[in-house]
């Protein structure tokens, strides 16, 4: 059938350590060939020279909003968005409508991606019924039924009892949970993080121990059950030392951080650009820096989206009335590669934050590059300069809180097994 | 100046400039006849959105001295209870011609949301714990009226400085103006980083009021923050409530401030209310010539 060829690219898999210009051979949809002379002559080359080649991101952490919210993304255009940012692989949170707490929601967002989705799309189901925080949700039919992980990200559990019962529950079908961390009563009603920006913009702020105070009782309670435990999108400096003792005492904790607390801080509420709304709220310049060495050390896992669409109407109001969350798939690749333009991470390690590291603690088949595996692929330019003006996004929605922004590093052409599924032409693959 | 959506974009000259139109419109409003045809033809539209009888009456009697069409809006009664959004509402105000728009909202942001929709210039009369600039220059010119200068003064603000938009402009505008500006009220209503806006924040009113020369007393909400923020009504007044006795610590020469509507008893004395020092009415007719020259100088200009 049809062989082609990425010729002259430098091609990163953290998995296996590979960080080498080599040609990569693609047969049938799946990698046929990685090296320097590799045999046969295919039907097709795609000259690569200096681009990368890396394996398809991995998401853990996006909002589809199918079913139940598709004028804000469905299932399709969610996974164009991914595709548009390098991503092969995207974990779809439950807080549809109706909540994905039962094997019957699983099934049908599965269906409607193998129908409709451009990536694959993998699974994770609410912790608890109707995302309540009262009863667990049929873990065991969940994961049957094909869950990869179990949350109720935007809410936090904060009944202490329910949570550990959660944990213990979820070691039994053997699922990691993944924690939204922030206490509700000292979070308040707020948006934006309690500091000098938040009291001369007149904003109630909600304090960084609305997060940490979750994640110490969380990791405590990891402890105590032995569960997998995942913190969702990080976003304090203490936090990351939290995790880092954990980690170092043994606990089964993971954590992943989002571009934009990676990125941003409090400074940019300024404006009352409810782009700059999200929760947990994007903290300081000490809690970036904080977050940014916990990636490079490999306290934080991985760097995941919390890509939350909304639309533009519902954005386009009072500050403390619009919708926590932003877009972030189509963004995330250049954000990390500020972090290896500025010497604080390896090509290598910054790559595998966006893919072996988190599919691996979901134990997802992706994010690597095996002979005889899917084509899941992203050729990236590391240096093309680019601006996003926002109608340029496959996003249903354009809540970027990057709009106006320049990037150094653009994904170029997205494949899932081997199927160009961003930025091809006719004539190449 | 294209909008006033708080004390803190502007500069010094700007500052001043304000101060001194509105000395000739505090002559105006000591006229007979307290009217003049500045703005005539032109449409103000007062939209308030929060309850507000002081602020919302300052700004019509404001517009119609100058001979503007002055319109209000409040919120009940309004389209707003029919779920439009504000932005629509302010676009469609506005498409009626009007030549400014002066906002009252219970959530900060809203005057620059909505500077940023409407073509026309917009007033900020007062939006959550954000900022309320005519308070402010009006605090301001009743300090420069009463003292003379402001530059190096002492201002002392007491009171629930966490959620108050009084507070925050006052403090923007002070510390523009050269003054020296201490904080004091309950630990549990100094808001968090106040500091880096350059004021001095005090543990108790007797260390804030040492020395001053200006006290602004801030109002207490406290059908809303009593027993969260603080644990009474009787212990607040004794603990930060302004008396004679407290009075004294102030320079001889000092004068007291207060927003309004004032919590006798509570937040200040009434022995301290009406007595000499108390510049409460003043700042009352003071408003008013602020709001005349904000209008003018948005407006007329132009003309």
């Amino acid at each position: 059938m049809t062989r082609w060829r990425v010729r002259g690219a430098r091609v990163l898999d953290p998995a296996s350590g590979l960080d080498e210009v080599v040609d990569i051979d693609v047969e049938d949809g799946r990698i046929a060939g990685m090296g320097t002379d590799l045999p046969g002559i295919p039907e097709q080359v795609l000259e690569a020279t200096g681009l990368w080649v890396v394996p398809g991101f991995v998401d853990i952490h996006t909002h589809l909003r199918e079913p139940g919210q598709e004028y804000k993304e469905d299932i399709a255009s969610g996974a164009r968005s991914a595709a548009a940012g390098g991503f092969t692989t995207i974990c779809c949170m439950a807080n549809t409508d109706p909540v994905n707490d039962s094997p019957a929601v699983t099934e049908f967002i599965q269906r409607r991606a193998r129908d409709t989705a451009c990536v694959n799309v993998r699974v994770i189901a609410a912790a608890t019924q109707g995302l309540r925080g009262e009863i667990m949700s049929e873990m065991a039919g969940l994961a049957g039924a094909g869950a990869v992980a179990f949350s109720d990200d935007g809410y936090t559990i904060m009944d202490s009892s329910v949570m550990r019962r959660v944990l213990e529950y979820a070691k039994g079908v053997d699922r990691p949970v993944i924690a939204h961390c922030e206490d509700l009563a000292l979070k308040g009603a707020t948006a934006v993080h309690e500091g000098a920006h938040a009291t001369c913009c007149g904003l109630p702020g909600s304090p960084a121990e609305a997060e940490t105070i979750l994640v110490a009782r969380d990791l405590e309670l990891a402890r105590l059950t032995g569960a997998h435990l995942h913190v969702a999108h990080v976003s304090a400096a203490r936090s990351v030392e939290l995790i880092r003792d954990a980690k170092d005492a043994g606990v089964r904790v993971t954590a992943e951080v989002t571009p934009h607390h990676l990125a941003l801080t409090d400074a940019v509420i300024r404006g009352y650009d409810t782009n700059t709304k999200m929760a947990p709220p994007l903290r300081t310049a000490r809690d970036r820096e904080a977050l940014r060495d916990g990636l490079a050390d490999g306290t934080i896992d991985c760097v995941a989206t919390d890509h939350a669409p909304h639309a533009a109407y519902e954005k386009d109001v009072e500050y403390t009335s619009a919708p926590f969350g932003v877009v972030g798939l189509e963004t995330a690749l250049p954000v990390v590669l500020d972090l290896v333009h500025e010497k604080r991470l390896s090509a290598l390690d910054a790559i595998r934050r966006m893919t072996c590291a988190p599919a691996s603690l979901l134990r997802l088949r992706a994010g690597s590059l095996e002979i005889g595996a899917p084509a899941d692929l992203a050729l990236v330019d590391p240096e093309a300069i680019w601006k996003l003006d926002g109608p340029e996004l496959q996003s249903r929605s354009r809540n970027s809180a990057f709009l106006g922004r320049e990037f150094r590093g653009r994904v170029l052409r997205t494949w899932v097994a081997g199927r160009a599924v961003h930025g091809s032409d006719e004539t190449l693959p | 100046m294209k909008h006033l959506l708080g004390i803190e974009p502007l500069d010094r000259d700007e500052i001043g400039q304000i101060l001194d139109a509105a000395d000739a419109m505090l002559e105006i409003s000591q006229r007979e006849i307290k009217r003049v045809p500045t703005l005539r033809g032109r449409t103000v539209i007062n939209l308030f959105l929060e309850p507000s009888t002081r602020t919302r009456v300052s700004f019509e009697i404001a517009a119609k001295r100058l001979s503007a069409d002055a319109i209000n809006v409040s919120s009940s009664g309004s389209s707003l209870s029919k779920a439009e959004t504000l932005n629509d509402m302010a676009q469609n105000l506005a498409a009626m011609n009007a030549d400014v728009l002066v906002v009252r909202d219970r959530t900060a942001g809203v005057p620059a949301m909505l500077a940023e929709r409407v073509r026309i210039p917009v007033v900020n009369a007062g939006d959550g714990a954000h900022e309320h600039p005519t308070q402010a220059l009006l605090d301001a010119f009743t300090v420069r009226q009463s003292l003379g200068s402001i530059e190096g003064r002492v201002v002392a603000i007491v009171g629930d400085i966490a959620h108050s938009r009084v507070a925050r402009s006052a403090i923007h505008i002070f510390t523009k103006l050269g003054a020296e500006v201490r904080i004091a009220g309950p630990p549990t209503m100094m808001p968090v980083g106040i500091e880096e806006l350059g004021v001095k924040p005090c543990s108790s009113i007797e260390e804030a009021l040492d020395g001053a020369h200006v006290i602004c007393m801030l109002r207490i909400q406290r059908e809303r923050l009593e027993g969260a923020l603080f644990p009474s009504v009787r212990e607040y007044s004794r603990t930060y409530g302004l008396d004679l006795r407290l009075l004294r610590l102030a320079r001889p020469e000092a004068i007291v401030l207060h927003p309004g509507p004032i919590n006798r008893g509570v937040e200040i004395g009434s022995d301290v209310a009406d007595a000499e020092p108390s510049r409460i009415l003043d700042q009352v007719t003071n408003g008013v010539a602020v709001r005349m020259a904000v209008l003018y100088l948005l407006t007329g200009e132009q003309a």
